[in-house]
């Protein structure tokens, strides 16, 4: 009883840091995002997922589906690449639950919380290598694509505004994924969350004009954000008017960033008084 | 060899002389998932350079003690400070005195021994050079240099739960903190983790580590306590509290009955449980080599023959019985004589 009240020195305290806590904050998530991804080119099975999902939905548009779906541009493959971008990298990012979860569940978090780091640099880690991976991943899908007959209009600006429409969408999800990662109690059940995010480009502009669904799917197709990211990424990469989807679509994106963020952050925090 | 050297060598001191600074000091520490109570009022002390071990069944609330001293679980009530250093108001400070291994082994299944033990260096901000440094040195103790190269993924369960040592030792903590270290290997692979724990002794560290194996907490510990019912109903050195448990018993066996009879008329005594129906006599005792033979020097003097001797270790079950309630073992007795 009298030990508790009189604290003795640690013998062998560690130390004083050389460096700020900006700095160590950068170096570990940096550790972090090398960790994640390590994880990611070694998991064959992922890694072929990447690979065969984009180029065999290419296909299948393209040459199946293509030929009855009329859009009203001259080619299909022009109207539904950006659809098959985002739908890879919206999958890609999804991906991002199941090794959230794999590190909440397995033990490895409660090592990272008792190490003298800022722990949620963990999920900073992730969100950074799925930004990584599927900006690969979508280099793929263009590549095919234009191997395919894809004949884009844009001119530099143009190439630079898809490509930060599409970084935003990307980090929307990967953060969005955190969270559903977070709430998941099993890998199973996380992984169930990627098949959501699978099946949101269909009940979009991604792959047919809205204004071919019933009334009901329509509005909801409108009113997601799918729709408007497809558009503003389709009218950017063709050249077309932009007609007003820009702006929905960044603050859709925006708007899914902070809230993921600020809730995954909040729920990265509870889980850890459990 | 180097600076960090000296502090392990004070500790061992400390360690001698049996006195030192309290590394975990914890008072009233309670906790409750709902209507249940896990601990109820835990006031533990240990000493710096000791290993401590912390003794339960399944669901005694070890893993939840141990999650409360590394700042992971707030507790309800109570205290715990690691080197004074409060777990629950100053968590940042009491993370630098210690490493956790917890109960599932933690490290990184798609990446290689070596890979997991540089990482965990630098996220404990060893730098570069002296993460790789270190791992090297780490990979050399803890008998991995040859796996150094493959994912964890191919480890076996004895070779993970050696990286996890390997990894809670990186940073050269004052206190390391070990759940169930063994819970779920062959024995084997059991005693190349026990060797792998008592390299972390030698290192002078401060150890507490969970168990659910008498045998464990004996070989490894200085100091034991008993966690049963949210409580500790028991506190001292090995020796100190297998004094006040079940002990050993040697079973003898007899082929007739007149054996039988004699072997029990020779070794009456109150602790003696014997069975008729199966002519099995139970001798409790040390179960050493010197117990056994002087049984069986008794019965040969006087010609009785034993057709099968087996010793019985107390099952942890047998221990906590007499622990909570030390009449226990002779309560059978006492009713039949109440009842007569
Ligand atoms: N998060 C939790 N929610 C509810 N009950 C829990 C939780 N964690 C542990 N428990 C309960 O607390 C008790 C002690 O658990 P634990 O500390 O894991 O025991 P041990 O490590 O000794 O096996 C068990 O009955 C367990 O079911
Ligand atoms: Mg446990």
């Amino acid at each position: 009883m009298t030990a508790t009240a009189t604290a003795p020195p640690a013998p062998a305290p560690p130390p004083p840091p050389r460096h700020g806590r900006l700095y160590w904050a950068a170096a570990d998530t940096g550790v972090m995002i090398v960790r994640s991804l390590r994880q990611v080119a070694r998991q064959t099975d992922g890694l072929l997922i990447a690979v065969i999902l984009p180029v065999t939905l290419m296909l299948l548009f393209v040459y199946v589906f293509g030929g009855a779906i009329s859009t009203g541009t001259d080619a299909y493959i022009d109207y539904v690449v950006p659809g098959i971008i985002l739908l890879c990298s919206g999958y890609g990012a999804a991906l991002t639950a199941v090794s959230v979860t794999a590190d909440m569940t397995e033990g490895v978090i409660d090592r990272f919380r008792t190490l003298p780091i800022m722990s949620s640099a963990v999920l900073i880690g992730h969100v950074v290598a799925s930004l990584l991976r599927n900006t690969f991943s979508t280099l793929l899908v263009l590549g095919t694509a234009l191997l395919m007959g894809f004949d884009p209009k844009a001119g530099p600006l143009e190439w630079l505004g898809a490509a930060g429409v599409l970084l935003l969408f990307v980090l929307a999800m990967s953060w969005l994924s955190v969270v559903f990662g977070l709430l998941a109690k099993s890998q199973e059940a996380a992984g169930g969350f990627t098949f959501f995010v699978l099946f949101l480009p269909y009940v979009s502009s991604a792959f047919v004009p809205t204004d071919t669904m019933p009334a009901a799917l329509a509005f909801f197709a409108e009113n997601q954000p799918i729709t408007p990211v497809t558009e503003s990424v389709r009218a950017l990469l063709m050249g077309t008017p932009i007609d007003g989807s820009l702006l929905p679509a960044i603050a859709w994106l925006t708007g899914i960033t902070v809230v993921s963020y600020t809730l995954a952050t909040t729920l990265f925090r509870r889980r850890a008084a459990r | 060899m180097n600076a960090t050297a000296a502090a392990p060598r004070a500790r061992a001191a400390a360690k001698a002389v049996g006195t030192g600074p309290a590394a975990i000091a914890t008072a009233g520490l309670r906790k409750s998932y709902g209507a249940v109570t896990v601990l109820d009022g835990i006031d533990l002390t240990v000493r710096a350079g000791t290993v401590f071990a912390l003794l339960g069944p399944n669901g005694a609330g070890k893993t939840t003690m141990v999650r409360i001293l590394t700042t992971l679980l707030p507790p309800d009530s109570g205290t715990a400070a690691v080197f004074g250093a409060d777990v629950v108001r100053t968590p940042e400070a009491a993370r630098r005195h210690f490493s956790l291994t917890g109960q599932y082994a933690a490290v990184d299944e798609l990446l290689t021994g070596e890979e997991n033990l540089v990482m965990m260096g630098r996220l404990n901000h060893l730098g570069g050079a002296g993460a790789r440094r270190r791992a090297a040195e780490l990979l050399d103790r803890f008998d991995l240099v040859d796996a150094r190269k493959r994912r964890v993924r191919t480890y076996s369960g004895g070779m993970r739960r050696r990286l996890d040592l390997a990894i809670s030792l990186i940073a050269d903590p004052p206190v390391i903190f070990l759940d169930e270290p063994t819970t779920g290997l062959d024995p084997r692979s059991r005693r190349a983790v026990w060797a792998a724990i008592a390299r972390l002794v030698e290192s002078g560290s401060t150890i507490f580590l969970t168990t659910q194996y008498l045998e464990e907490a004996d070989q490894l510990a200085d100091r034991v306590a008993v966690l049963h019912g949210g409580r500790v109903v028991a506190d001292g050195t090995p020796a100190e509290l297998k004094d006040g448990m079940a002990r050993t018993l040697v079973e003898l066996r007899f082929a007739a009955d007149d054996a039988y009879g004699a072997a029990a008329a020779l070794l009456s005594g109150p602790d003696v449980r014997a069975e008729p129906e199966s002519l099995v006599l139970r001798v409790p005792g040390a179960g050493d080599a010197a117990q056994v033979k002087h049984l069986l020097d008794l019965l040969e003097a006087h010609d009785v023959h034993i057709s099968r001797l087996t010793l019985s270790e107390p099952t942890l079950d047998e221990v906590f019985l007499s622990l909570t309630d030390p009449a226990a073992h002779h309560s059978a007795a006492d009713t039949n004589q109440d009842a007569t």
